[in-house]
């Protein structure tokens, strides 16, 4: 393998990492305050890069510049983070007492839903527009021309995004008071901790999460039916491999599930679909709970 | 002993409609299949456990049979049947080893993940598997019989009810069963499983393996009627389509997964000609309200009605 | 004699908090023994680190001299070593005479997939398990369903028909009337007897304390504090002070949850 290939490879995955990692991160969010695992989030995805494009291309009419683009992805993903997030929450408040697996049916049910709903608004023909990615222009890197959109956003994104979060959980009121009931919601709640204005906030946040991490693919991926169902599984595996509930996990999880995918998609383009699995099965054979979970003490 | 008679009913009736409506012939079959297929998912479920990935078996066995048609030209239908089943049975077998050890959610998805690999690998290898397009079975002999289209599918509907007549006995004997209690146990106290000496993971292997060949069984069946397997059989949807018939038949008897699997088959039928454009969407709703409104699904209502 | 449990510097600590602290400790055939021990003391946590669920930091236990700190709860249930919970563990959706059965079936190794449950055990044995509990009445019920007194019961007989060697009890006369614990102790007593079994039991009760243990341990912040026989330990000062004083006899709030197989959570 030439150095030019492995570099591109390299940098292809660093930069799907950074999608991947903001989407799991939402899935991952969203599990470790309400312990219910939302398959729905690969709608989230799916419908962020669909209402991104939209917008683009409704605003393209006009001018193509990077501020319509940017826009259009902040428009994007608000819209659709915020709005299905609710709706979610909403639904989900019926089948609180219920056991989580049946919760996690009720997020199928629920994704089953928008795949018509998606059918519906955007047809089923590829969306895709990439204004943005030719208007940032392109870079060389170690001898290969790259799309600055691609070496300097996505995983710029990501990783303000991790410092954010971190931060927000840390130091803000709201992040405390969420920490608080992903601990113990009896004792949270006993302290004055609305429960749940936090399982609803933590449904927006989840929301948004997934919403801009397709959001910012849109320009680079073509949204075509089917797509949530890849980015569940996928990001299910980041997730899995990090220990569920584990933000800084996901981070690495991602950059090792992105790096090896991109290589094994110049080198082995078959192994393409098998290789997340393959990671995430090795890993939970060994690790059972996931790379970083610290495992609790339980007694009877 | 009433749940077998409400199975008996239900398949005469099946029968009869094939033979005085011809054109549901193989709808019937194919609901029946797909019965045996959700029947499978109940095992599980008994256990408190849900698979997103089970039609990977359904697919498994529809494709072994496709093979070993294509290079043994001439082998006899019941053959292949017997053959799927095994080939699936095995596999569960050996993914049983793996996935056996996770629950709940883990459990769900990895299933989901090891069949999403499997669609994916035969998308892929497009000239060996025919891609998306997938592979034609042509019409074999079954049990002997050269036969016509007609009398093919006749002999077919005959076996198919057979083997759900077989599989019912069985099931409900391994639900009355050490090992199939012990199952049931996974569901509300797997640690005290563990303390009175059993391994939860192994009775739990056994139950992953009958539900992998039950799947099998509706493979084979399904690939013989259609006379065609396609990729479609193993994606994530089917997997969602056979825990839909299982919520909706409930656990509480297998009756309840082939009634199940009737009243969707036909649901989906009627669906699909009014509105093909809002299939998963009427799917996912009425997901939604027998969660909420019966979690028992059909068997758990004439359970508690004392019918069965 | 050879000691029938015995444990070498058990060490096992939480963060910051010490749970185990260097627990040297044996446990001779025929005994009797009471832990005592105020809430969070370690008793729980020293039970379940002897059955296997949780693994201690360092040191070694040993059970009718085999090394069974590795070995999983099964291997240990296997072994002859048996518990039963502070919180009843019962399979809440089988009735109190499957849960019964399952045992005895757990115990002969039958794992039929075919012959019914009923039909692999002795129904004989059944019967007397579920006169000796006072369950026979409700047999039929749902173990789910039951009064906590009653779930007790039916935790501690699913223990003991597997003819342990040795049998833990975790509080077995928590949730129970006053007027009950003196009836409950002699039933079990008298069984443990007949069938010769070493038990261990956690008790917050001092009357049931001195009335039949043959031997009591005081627990401290995770260490062995007095150990020896009832009058002895009763009557330390020390353990009279810190374990007896006035929260002793009062029943354990409990927010003690079961999860033992992980990679769920």
């Amino acid at each position: 393998m030439n150095s030019g290939i492995l570099t591109l490879a390299l940098l292809d995955g660093v930069s799907y990492a950074g999608m991947l990692f903001i989407v799991s991160l939402g899935l991952t969010f969203i599990f470790g305050v309400t312990n219910i695992l939302n398959v729905a989030h690969g709608s989230l995805y799916a419908c962020g890069g669909y209402a991104t494009a939209s917008i683009g291309l409704w605003l393209m009419g006009n001018d193509g510049g990077i501020i319509n683009s940017i826009f259009s992805i902040i428009a994007g993903t608000l819209l659709v983070g915020v709005i299905v997030g609710l709706i979610l929450e909403y639904l989900l408040r019926f089948f609180e007492k219920k056991p989580p697996i049946l919760q996690l049916i009720i997020t199928f049910a629920f994704f089953m839903i928008l795949e018509d709903v998606q059918r519906l608004i955007w047809g089923t023909s590829p969306y895709f527009v990439s204004t943005i990615v030719g208007e940032m222009g392109n870079v060389e890197v170690l001898g290969v021309f790259y799309t600055n959109y691609q070496l300097i956003v996505l995983p710029g994104a990501a990783v303000i995004i991790y410092f954010i979060l971190n931060w927000f959980l840390k130091h803000s009121l709201l992040g405390k008071k969420i920490v608080a009931v992903t601990h113990n919601k009896e004792v949270a709640v006993g302290m004055g901790v609305d429960a749940k204005k936090i399982k609803k906030i933590t449904f927006i946040i989840g929301g948004l999460l997934g919403a801009f991490g397709g959001a910012l693919a849109s320009p680079t991926t073509s949204m075509v039916p089917g797509i949530s169902a890849d980015i569940i599984v996928l990001s299910f595996a980041v997730v899995a491999t990090a220990g569920l509930g584990q933000v800084t996990g996901a981070l690495i999880a991602a950059l090792i599930i992105g790096i090896f995918r991109s290589l094994s998609i110049y080198l082995y383009p078959e192994l393409e679909v098998v290789i997340p699995y393959v990671i995430m099965g090795t890993v939970l054979l060994f690790k059972p709970q996931g790379l970083f979970t610290v495992e609790k003490a339980r007694r009877i | 002993m009433k749940g077998i008679i409400a199975t008996i009913i239900l398949l005469t009736g099946s029968v009869v409609t094939a033979f005085l409506l011809p054109h549901l012939k193989t709808p019937i079959i194919l609901a029946l299949s797909y019965g045996l297929a959700a029947l499978g998912i109940s095992v599980l479920m008994r256990a408190g456990q849900v698979s997103f990935g089970h039609a990977m078996y359904v697919c498994l066995a529809a494709y072994s049979v496709a093979f070993i048609a294509k290079a043994y030209p001439g082998i006899d239908g019941l053959v292949l049947i017997v053959c799927g089943v095994a080939i699936s049975t095995i596999a569960g077998a050996i993914i049983g080893i793996f996935v056996s050890k996770y629950r709940e959610i883990f459990f769900g998805m990895l299933n989901l993940a090891i069949s999403m690999v499997l669609f994916a690998v035969i998308g892929k290898y497009y000239n060996i598997t025919g891609g998306s397009d997938g592979m034609m079975i042509s019409r074999p002999s079954f049990i002997g019989f050269e036969l016509e289209r007609d009398g093919f599918e006749t002999l077919l509907l005959i076996t198919t009810t057979v083997s759900i007549l077989l599989v019912t006995y069985f099931i409900e004997r391994f639900f009355n069963s050490p090992a199939g209690k012990f199952l049931c146990a996974i569901k509300t106290n797997e640690t005290r499983l563990e303390y009175i000496g059993v391994s939860a993971r192994f009775v739990f292997w056994k139950g992953y393996v009958i539900s992998s060949s039950l799947c099998g069984l509706a493979g084979a069946i399904f690939a013989l009627v259609q006379g065609l397997v396609t990729p479609e059989m193993g994606y994530w949807l089917k997997s969602g389509e056979l825990v839909f018939i299982s919520l909706l038949g409930g656990v509480a008897h297998s009756f309840g997964a082939i009634i199940g699997a009737m009243a969707f088959e036909f649901l989906k039928m009627y669906a699909a000609i009014l509105m093909t454009d809002y299939w998963h969407m009427i799917l996912g709703s009425t997901l939604i309200l027998i969660i909420y409104f019966a979690p028992g699904g059909i068997s758990g209502w004439l359970k508690n009605k004392k019918y069965i | 004699m050879s000691d029938l449990l015995k444990t070498t510097n058990l060490n096992l600590s939480f963060g910051s908090i010490v749970v185990a602290d260097n627990i040297d400790f044996s446990l001779k055939e025929g005994e009797r023994l009471a832990v005592i021990g105020q809430n969070g003391a370690g008793k729980t946590t020293f039970i379940n680190i002897c059955t296997g669920l949780i693994r201690p930091d360092s040191g070694n236990i040993y059970f009718a001299d085999e090394d069974i700190t590795k070995k999983s709860a099964r291997a240990i249930v296997k072994m002859g070593m048996v518990r039963s919970f502070q919180l009843p563990q019962v399979y809440s959706e089988h009735t109190v005479r499957e849960c019964i059965e399952l045992s005895l079936a757990a115990r002969d190794n039958k794992t039929s997939l075919f012959k019914s449950l009923s039909s692999c055990v002795d129904q004989k044995e059944v019967y007397e398990v579920l006169t000796s509990i006072q369950l026979l009445d409700r047999s039929d019920v749902l173990a789910g369903s039951l009064p906590e007194g009653h779930k007790k019961l039916l935790d501690i007989a699913m223990a003991l028909v597997l003819r342990p060697r040795l049998l833990i009890m975790d509080e077995p006369t928590s949730g129970v009337s006053s007027q009950e614990k003196h009836e409950i102790m002699r039933i079990l007593m008298g069984v443990l007897d007949k069938y010769k079994v070493t038990s261990i039991f956690v008790e917050h009760d001092i009357d049931i304390v001195s009335q039949y243990a043959t031997r009591v341990a005081a627990w401290i912040s995770g260490a062995i504090a007095a150990d020896g026989a009832p009058d002895m330990v009763l009557n330390d000062p020390v353990i009279q002070e810190q374990v007896l004083g006035q929260s002793f006899s009062r029943t354990e709030p409990n927010m003690n949850t079961v999860k033992l197989v992980k990679g769920v959570s």
